[in-house]
């Protein structure tokens, strides 16, 4: 009965290190959209991460890569087409908009209005201290590929760079929780 | 600890988050715990109230000892032990 149970508790043992190594305090998002709200929710679970000392690791692809465009910064050699986009796409986390109630930027500034006066960090503040907290931004290539964004167009973020879908596979592989926003 | 006790207890680093909403008191906590020892105590300031229900939380995660809360007119002084 004693060696039986001690059996147990051995298997137990070893079964509870390798989830410990299967996974590491840390989060990892995909941040999709570039909606201003989204995007503000997703700083905001990013950084309150970093406040519990996960590591947090933020892939940014699709539309979400307007927020990480410098509004005083532009690249050249870009085709036709990838200055269409350029010019169509919001320009820097400044002039995100809305998901809902947008009215054509009326909701917009109607929320930023509001956000000021309940004393709710704006998405450049929320950058500002990611990257005070380390947080890790990975900006997905072929979106930028895509939409003809140039990595020298982008903010000055301590912890960026440029990389592929393995590279988030594997960080979330390793993650206690995923989000996708 | 009875709010009695709070009151009279000595924080050794006071942290005034107030007039910031979520996140703001708990990356203030955040930035405060490591100015502080082992043991030591920490106060933050909040008037947003989910800092009430959240830095408990906090501290049962970063394994420091929530001491209590004490109520002001317009804020909240919480109290925590450094782990």
């Amino acid at each position: 009965m004693t060696q039986d149970f001690e059996m147990q508790l051995k298997d137990l043992q070893a079964t509870v290190s390798l989830l410990e190594k299967g996974t590491k305090d840390q989060v990892s998002m995909v941040v999709f959209s570039g909606d201003m709200d989204k995007i503000l929710a997703a700083m905001i679970i990013a950084t309150g991460a970093a406040a519990y000392d996960m590591k947090v690791n933020l892939f940014f692809t699709f539309w979400a890569l307007s927020a990480l465009r410098d509004p005083r910064k532009s690249a050249q050699g870009k085709s036709f087409m990838e200055k269409m986009f350029g010019m169509m796409l919001p320009k820097g986390s400044r002039n995100l908009k809305l998901s809902k109630m947008n009215m054509s930027g009326m909701g917009t500034s109607m929320i930023k209005g509001i956000m000021k006066k309940n004393k709710v960090a704006s998405v450049e503040e929320m950058f500002r201290t990611a990257g005070e907290l380390g947080i890790q931004i990975n900006i997905c290539e072929m979106s930028m590929n895509l939409m003809g964004f140039k990595r020298e167009e982008m903010i000055d973020y301590p912890n960026m760079s440029v990389c592929g879908v393995a590279t988030f596979l594997a960080d979330a592989a390793e993650s206690k929780i995923q989000l996708f926003i | 600890m009875t709010t009695e006790e709070l009151k009279n207890l000595k924080s050794n680093l006071v942290v005034d988050a107030r007039g910031t909403a979520c996140p703001g008191p708990l990356l203030a906590a955040k930035k405060g715990i490591g100015e502080v020892n082992s043991g030591e105590v920490m106060e933050i300031y909040s008037s947003d109230e989910g800092t009430k229900n959240d830095i408990p939380k906090w501290c049962q995660k970063m394994t420091h000892e929530f001491l209590g809360i004490v109520e002001e007119d317009s804020y909240s002084r919480l109290f925590l032990k450094k782990a």
